[in-house]
Formats: structure tokens, sequence, C-alpha cells
């Protein structure tokens, strides 16, 4: 993966970038604080979890889910509009027979708002690199055997176009709450390298 | 004649990268400065200093060998110290 050098050198690189952007009135300090502070809050793959326990509870909403997600998701008070630009969100259903992966080849696209932050290895080369060419090899890093008739979509995500995976409703979770089932989901569940 | 140019951040189906690495319970930021460059470009796309592609092509047009040797907000603060720079006196 991308090395990383969070060293003094970059930090006053950093600074010094915030003090010229300042001086120029383009941004203050108070401004860049909420961001980060409302980032930090909000961004969370409770968000998502809690959008594929509503599709396994309700027919109706999964179905609009998988045909339009953008407005489908304002019922459960979540919309892709939290950069300047609403993104178009494609969700995917996992089925017995296919399962779905997702992976930005060309840079880290990613629902951030449904998922939260992205892990640093979907941010590396060789995920982004490798997950196309071998996505049965690289799920089973993640500890995920699928069965060789299993077929494996995988989705390259774009600037204008995010995605989400709808995993599979585990087995003997009849009768349980939609708070309940969106705590078995997470994060890799959402992005598909695990199954939930 | 269409010129398709291939620039470095394409990376799917390449080989050579070797593995990545999971790490567990993975922080949003691993340093402050992570934290307000990502700040910093959430508040120069708000202002309209420049869009999400402009930021996009300031990190995927950076010399091959600066962006593999840069780590993920690096290519980040580098894109907009370049998209920024002719904005020093306002």
């Amino acid at each position: 993966m991308t090395a990383h050098h969070p060293t003094s050198h970059t930090a006053a690189r950093v600074r010094r970038l915030e003090e010229r952007l300042i001086a120029a009135g383009l941004t203050d300090d108070a401004e860049l604080d909420g961001i980060i502070t409302r980032f930090l809050a909000g961004a969370s793959p409770l968000n998502g979890a809690r959008i594929v326990a509503r599709a396994w509870v309700d027919d109706d909403f999964r179905a609009r889910l998988l045909t339009d997600a953008n407005s489908a998701i304002a019922d459960v008070g979540l919309s892709m509009r939290s950069g300047l630009q609403e993104q178009r969100l494609t969700v995917v259903a996992n089925t017995e027979t296919t399962h779905n992966v997702v992976v930005c080849t060309l840079c880290s696209c990613y629902p951030i708002g449904l998922l939260g932050p992205s892990p640093s290895w979907y941010k590396s080369e060789a995920y982004r690199s490798r997950v196309v060419r071998d996505p049965r090899g690289v799920l089973a890093e993640f500890g995920l055997h699928l069965p060789e008739e299993t077929t494996i979509v995988v989705h390259d995500a774009s600037a204008e176009s995010r995605y989400m995976v709808l995993p599979r409703r585990p087995a003997g979770t009849d009768g349980r709450t939609e708070d309940e089932l969106a705590a078995l989901v997470s994060r890799e569940g959402l992005i598909g390298t695990a199954l939930v | 004649m269409l010129l398709v140019v291939s620039r470095v951040n394409d990376v799917g189906g390449q080989t050579g990268f070797g593995d990545f690495t999971v790490e567990p319970d993975e922080p949003p930021f691993h340093a402050d400065w992570e934290a307000r460059v990502y700040a910093l470009n959430a508040a120069m796309l708000r202002r309209g200093v420049y869009n999400l592609d402009q930021f996009r092509d300031a990190i995927e047009r950076m010399p091959p060998a600066d962006y593999l040797a840069a780590g993920y907000y690096e290519r980040w603060l580098t894109a907009i110290e370049t998209l920024t720079s002719g904005h020093d006196d306002g």
C-alpha cells in the first residue's frame, strides 16, 4: 500500500497552505474545525446499516432502493448531498448466486456519508489493481471464501456514481427489530468484502 | 485523432502492487494534518475555488513517481496547493 509520511515536514506544509488560504480570505479556523467535527460525527457505517435493515424488513423500500437509491434513502433521513453536488448512489443486492464487491480503480470514490471514512486498504493501489483482476482471491484474503459457482460482480465507482452493497439477510434473524438487524451489518459487508 | 492518455492512477488490473494490509480499528485520520487537509479541501469546494473534477485531475496529473511515493492525504495536499497557487492575495 501507499506509504504514509506523517512527518513534521508535511505538517509544516499543511500549516503554510492553511495560513495562505486564511490570509486570502478563502476560509477560517472556525469553518475548518466545523467541517472536521461534522464529518467525524455524521459519516458512519451505521447509516448504511440502517438502510440495509430497512430493506430487509420492507420489500417496497427494497424495490425502490434498488431502482432509485437516492430518493429511497430519504425514508431513513439520509441523502447523497453531503458535498456540493449530489452523487448518484447505486445499491447492488447480493443473491443466492451473485456476490457484489465495490472498488474505485481510479482513486477512492466511496459513499463516505453512508459508510464512514474509507479504510486505507480501500484506497491502496494493491486493492484497486487486484480486485478487478482476481476478486475471488482478494475476497479470500478478507476471509470470505465464496463457492466456485457464486458469480462475483465487481463495481468500479466513479466521481459521479457511488455503490453500496445490500448484503443478504442472515438466516435465523426472523423477528428481530430493525435496530437489531442494523447492528449485524459491517462496513465490510457494505463494500462487499464480507457477507454481512 | 483521439489521443488516449493513460495516467498513473489508472491501476485497475495492473500487477505488482503487492499486498494490502487491513488495519483493525483504523482511525479516520492518522494525524491532525490529515484532518486539516480534508477540511481545507471541503472548504475550497464549498467556496467554488475549484470543483471536484478539477481536484481529481490535479491529483491524477501528479508526476507518476510523486503520485506513487505520496500518501493518500499528501496527494490531496499537493492538489490543493496546485489549485490554489493563484489565490495568494485574494
